[in-house]
């Protein structure tokens, strides 16, 4: 790789400084899921509590950041990230809309319907 | 010569074919990044499918909180998730001494890439056995519960709603009820194991503890479990109360809805599997830079490619890590 050796100076500090990152973000996500602040979760956004929308979003931004510097997407080619990112993140949304969409209509046949299911 | 060879007329440009590498990637990496891509939607197969069974039971699932509390040595103690975020901390830290020896192994420092690798290994050994130790601890169980005809769990709690074991008030009555082994029984039936209490003894020591209550699986609008009436308490016990259930299985689980232990099994099953194969491939790699494979070979890329799948096992481990335990 050609390129690599531009980097060499800089690659152990970019690691370094992402794994400051990353247990930065690990210890904000554990404090606030031991805290459970009561406005997070009483504010729901979207049908979900914002406390569990923080909780995504930061897991996201520690995937971006596992994914760029620790699999060394970022030297990529742009071709070869797109066909990877690209490919899974379309699947992964289509498969998660279809069934969280799915249980939550079987959670309202089981709520609304005339079966008791807690005896 | 050239007379009889094809022009495509797109010769020099980036698709244009030829021994041009258009991603600019080894074949061995890029074979990498299709396994990853593949398994990766394997894994979003199983969140998703717990992302559903969570949804069809969003009011009576458990709350991780109260299910994963353990620490090593710190027995009886209340520590919510600090023991997953120590096995986090662990496994990132293992990518970060991984993405190390790769860096060392670009300028071919043979030695930095053995003790990083080490370091990966030993990494990676410490979260499968903290996983190993979870599992334990989540199939052993820690209260017991009371299973009720329709399936649900309910468990009891003391005035405070703090949650109270069943060994501290079940009282000890006789019984001749004894182990169904295939030589005893009419049809090659036979029970894995008795549970310590039988429901009768758990119902007594209930009603000689006037300060219980039961708390019911469903989920009420301050996002705690509801808590009966001591009234109500025993007509639920009396009157729907089927067996006692210690710890956690396939089919019965103290903690919820036995999708819950399912999904638990499976995910951190197949995950920790994922970590354990890692180690072996790690073990692999890291014995034959000892021997200096990779050095007469001019290049490290193969640690390069293994520390892809070991980066690839963390970052499921993150979203695992949200999805069971946070969210």
């Amino acid at each position: 790789m050609a390129h690599d050796s531009a980097h060499h100076g800089s690659a152990t500090k970019r690691i370094w400084t992402v794994f400051g990152i990353l247990s930065i973000v690990t210890i904000i996500e554990v404090a606030l899921g031991i805290v459970r602040p009561g406005f997070l979760i009483e504010t729901d956004f979207l049908r979900m509590h914002l406390l569990n929308w923080i909780f995504i979003i930061l897991t996201l931004y520690k995937a971006y950041l596992i994914t760029w510097a620790f699999m060394h997407m970022e030297h990529e080619t742009k071709g070869l990230r797109r066909s990877v990112v690209w490919t899974g993140i379309f699947l992964v949304c289509y498969l998660i809309f279809i069934l969280l969409t799915e249980g939550d209509y079987i959670f309202d046949v089981y709520k609304e319907g005339y079966v008791a299911w807690d005896f | 010569m050239n007379a009889t060879a094809v022009k495509t007329g797109t010769e020099g440009k980036v698709w244009g074919g030829g021994d041009e590498q258009p991603l600019k990637a080894s074949y061995g990496k890029l074979m990498m990044w299709f396994f990853i891509l593949s398994d990766a939607l394997t894994f979003s197969g199983f969140l998703a499918a717990y992302g559903f069974s969570r949804f069809k039971f969003i009011n009576t699932w458990p709350i991780a909180d109260e299910v994963f509390t353990h620490f090593p040595f710190l027995h009886g103690v209340d520590a919510p998730m600090y023991y997953v975020a120590l096995m986090t901390f662990i496994l990132i830290f293992s990518s970060v001494t991984m993405v190390l020896a790769v860096d060392a192994g670009h300028q071919m420092k043979k030695n930095k890439v053995i003790w990083y690798m080490f370091f990966t290994i030993i990494g990676g050994v410490v979260f499968v056995g903290s996983q190993a130790w979870e599992w334990a601890n989540f199939i052993s169980g820690e209260y017991g519960a009371v299973e009720t005809k329709g399936g649900k769990i309910i468990q009891f709690v003391n005035a405070e709603g703090e949650q109270v074991a069943i060994e501290s008030f079940a009282v000890d009555l006789p019984s001749d009820r004894t182990r169904l082994t295939k030589s005893e029984a009419l049809w090659y039936q036979s029970e894995s194991s008795l549970p310590e209490y039988e429901l009768a003894e758990v119902i007594e020591g209930f009603k000689a503890n006037p300060d219980l209550l039961v708390r019911t699986q469903l989920i009420a609008e301050n996002g705690q479990k509801t808590i009966l009436s001591r009234e109500e308490s025993l007509a639920k016990l009396e009157n729907d109360g089927k067996q006692v259930v210690e710890g956690a299985n396939l089919v019965h689980n103290e903690y919820g809805p036995p999708l819950f232990a399912d999904f638990f099994f499976f995910i951190t099953g197949f995950h920790g599997f994922h970590v354990f194969s890692g180690v072996i491939i790690n073990i692999i790699i890291f014995i034959n830079v000892i021997l200096g494979t990779y050095e007469r070979r001019g290049s490290y890329e193969m640690v390069e490619k293994v520390g892809l799948y070991w980066h690839f096992v963390d970052l499921v481990w993150v979203f695992v890590f949200t999805f069971f335990y946070l969210v």
